[in-house]
């Protein structure tokens, strides 16, 4: 009974922020994505100044900041927005003042702020609010009253940015987590897209007392998102070749509890094969060498070329490296890592049984080697999804399978995700889209007899 | 299909017993849900197939008819649910539901509102993501959906994560005694903007809101008065693009010149073990299902 108790109390992901807990900060609607872990000593840069994040720490998640100007300089500041919001297109005279307006008499000569940057700084010398100096700015554009409503509320949200920024607290999830690396570092995670993500784990049927089998080589992504799904009951698995395991540093920025962090373990697929003998393990080590190898090879080239090749518009290419060097303390100040060695009992009675569910995603491993030697792993009729950013990789696989009569309900799917602006007057698709999410094969193991 | 119980883990392992739901595979379009009961049998074009030969073999078995055709038994999951169900309305598939459970935050342990019902197709899975401790309450305002969706929930065994209600959510919201408790709201109603002030009433601070519309003037309107209340609107359109694979000898239907290289290539074949597999899109598709919209409560507490 105790241990429901206990249970019920570490499944949900709390609410509002503690200190040394992890959270993603939306700089400006989206426009910057930055994790930190809040502490007394913990700074957020926006523009070329450091803010504490003290002021963050006992907020809800959902709270948005502003910048305000104290005794001790600018702060980040609880802004409480209006119930009726902050949209200005309100009500529905967008369509009857529209027509009137439009841009034949835009000349873009640069002349038409008459506002300097001295006077800015004078401005912000004098204790102006960034809204202040978004007010003074349209005051003194000569084209502002020209422009239509639109491009009126364009040029606001676009000064708002730059001189009154606003930052929002979000709860590290999965969905967000896998969002904010899509969209700044997508190497890193094998460039799985959130809906991608989302059908790996729907396929597999990761749920609560389930045992779920991992080859996580996405940087910890995965593991996360189904450790997430399993709210602290069984077990993860990640399993490696070699005698190296994956990385897993994203795991460290979900706000996992130790019971949470308990259940996910790793073991290398040596120790969970059926047969295990020790010839096959010395085969094994051999290969191990040659994996690490190709793993290297692979992997840090992607990583510094990532670096140098990040986006200019920011100097917050640190922004998504999970912070290795802290040591991640919880509140209570003991620390559990996640990602210890499985435990015997576990491994004996998953060699019993049979996983109850798998998910590859291994970019640079043969698929159909690694599927030949985990699908005996799991129990039958357990359900199967491989990611894959290749499609021949998998129809290969998916071939194999069929005629091994290993798996039924054999498919390969991509996923197709768009995004659509929905303003008055004004809907359509978003004028950018990703193009490819990539490939899944998903399918339910049979009983070999 | 869910465990809630933490000493029974899901074991697809365990042995069909007199009473287990099983769904019946034919081919990948043809499943159907069975319900397993000694003295029955199963009829289909592959013969006669009697339950109790099923008895005592484990979930993933091949079963054999009189006739010799066979079969597989597989243990349900929401995933073979959603694809044996009897349709009582239009139902959500795969990829919105994946979409909706990942964009909605459920996690273990979640209060989730839902209306309307439908077939359920959506509720199991939300079933199953906030499982163990959490739970899911759903409206329908049609009275018999709501009956057949509540046997429905006890044959597939989620009923103690499911209730089930039959009211009029757009006309009158969701029950008060649900107020700033629930994690995430689902909305598949014709006018959802009816239903999006009590579902913001319902809702936590930060809590997640989807609504579900086929058409774009309905995700229009939801969007105009979502705006009051909520933030972070995002709306998605999400579909899956199904591949079919082919292996170089087996392509018959391929025109003269193809056809010709893999004949000559099938000499070639003999000698390597791998035979060239090819894959291409499935030329049917869903073209739509619906747009999914997004929106997250406003915090305006201290």
């Amino acid at each position: 009974m105790s241990e429901n108790n206990s249970q019920s109390g570490s499944v949900q992901n709390p609410r509002v922020t503690w200190e040394g807990c992890s959270v993603l900060l939306d700089i400006n609607d989206g426009d910057r994505l930055v994790f930190a872990r809040l502490s007394a000593a913990s700074t957020l840069k926006i523009g070329n100044k450091s803010f504490p994040l003290q002021p963050l720490i006992g907020c809800p998640f959902g709270s948005l900041f502003q910048v305000e100007n104290g005794d001790n300089g600018p702060y980040l500041s609880r802004f409480i927005p209006s119930i009726e919001g902050n949209n200005i297109q309100e009500k529905g005279d967008f369509q009857s003042q529209e027509i009137s307006k439009d841009n034949r008499a835009l000349v873009d000569n640069n002349k038409a702020q008459s506002l300097t940057g001295e006077d800015i700084d004078t401005m912000r010398r004098q204790g102006a609010t960034g809204d202040e100096i978004v007010d003074a700015l349209i005051a003194n554009s000569a084209t502002f009253e020209n422009k239509t409503l639109f491009s009126q509320e364009k040029y606001r949200l676009k000064k708002q940015k730059k001189y009154a920024p606003k930052v929002l607290l979000r709860r590290p999830f999965a969905r967000s987590i896998c969002e904010a690396y899509f969209k700044k570092y997508p190497a890193r995670i094998g460039f799985l897209r959130v809906d991608t993500l989302s059908l790996l784990l729907s396929m597999a049927n990761v749920s609560a007392n389930s045992d779920v089998l991992v080859v996580d080589m996405v940087g910890g992504l995965l593991t996360g998102a189904m450790a997430e799904r399993l709210g602290g009951t069984s077990y993860v698995c990640s399993t490696y070749l070699g005698s190296t395991p994956y990385p897993m540093d994203v795991v460290r920025i979900f706000n996992f509890s130790d019971e949470v962090c308990k259940r996910i373990v790793r073991s290398p697929l040596t120790e969970l094969s059926l047969s295990q003998t020790g010839s096959s393990e010395q085969i094994n080590q051999q290969e191990d060498v040659l994996n690490m190898e190709c793993l290297l090879n692979h992997q840090m080239p992607s990583s510094v070329s990532m670096e140098g090749i990040s986006p200019p518009c920011e100097n917050d290419i640190s922004d998504l490296i999970p912070e290795t060097t802290v040591s991640l303390v919880n509140k209570k100040g003991n620390s559990t890592k996640a990602g210890n060695k499985a435990p015997q009992q576990a491994i004996d009675s998953w060699k019993k049984n049979g996983f109850s569910s798998l998910i590859i995603a291994a970019p640079d491993l043969d698929t159909w080697d690694l599927i030949k030697d985990l699908l005996p792993l799991l129990s039958n009729s357990a359900p199967f999804a491989i990611y894959h950013q290749y499609l021949q990789p998998l129809a290969t696989c998916m071939h194999n399978l069929q005629l091994e009569k290993m798996a039924i309900g054999l498919q390969i799917s991509e996923p197709w995700l768009r995004e659509y602006q929905v303003l008055p007057s004004r809907t359509h698709p978003c004028m950018q889209m990703n193009a490819f999410g990539g490939y899944i094969l998903s399918g339910t193991k049979i009983s070999s007899s | 299909m869910l465990s809630i119980d933490p000493t029974k883990k899901i074991s697809f392992s365990r042995h069909i017993c007199e009473g287990d739901l099983v769904i019946v595979y034919e081919r990948h379009d043809n499943m159907k849900a069975v319900k397993v009961s000694q003295e029955s049998v199963l009829q289909n074009r592959f013969g006669v197939f009697k339950h109790s030969d099923w008895i005592g073999k484990p979930f993933g078995s091949k079963v054999f008819s009189n006739k010799g055709g066979f079969i597989y038994l597989l243990a349900p999951t929401p995933e073979l649910w959603t694809l044996v169900l009897s349709h009582r309305t239009q139902i959500l598939y795969i990829a919105d539901i994946s979409f909706v459970i990942m964009y909605l935050e459920i996690v273990p342990g979640c209060l989730v509102l839902e209306s309307g019902t439908g077939s359920g197709s959506l509720t199991t899975s939300l079933a199953r993501a906030v499982a163990p401790t959490g739970h899911v309450y759903t409206f329908d305002f049609h009275e018999e959906r709501a009956a057949s969706a509540r046997e429905d929930f006890e044959k597939t065994g989620i009923s103690s994560l499911v209730t089930v209600g039959v009211r009029d959510i757009q006309g009158e919201g969701f029950p008060d005694e649900f107020s700033g408790l629930a994690d995430s709201v689902f909305l598949d109603l014709p006018q959802p903007w009816l239903a999006i002030p009590s579902a913001g009433k319902m809702l936590k601070p930060d809590g997640v809101l989807c609504s579900f519309s086929p058409c774009i003037e309905q995700v229009q309107r939801a969007c105009d008065s979502l705006r009051s209340n909520f933030t972070d609107l995002r709306t998605f359109e999400v579909l899956l693009r199904t591949y079919e694979v082919r292996d170089e000898g087996n392509l018959g239907s391929l025109p003269g010149k193809k056809r010709q290289r893999s004949s000559k290539g099938s000499i070639v074949l003999e000698n390597s073990s791998s035979p060239i597999v090819m894959a291409r899109p499935c030329s049917e598709a869903k073209g739509h299902t619906g747009y999914l919209t997004f929106a997250r409560l406003k915090c305006l507490s201290l």
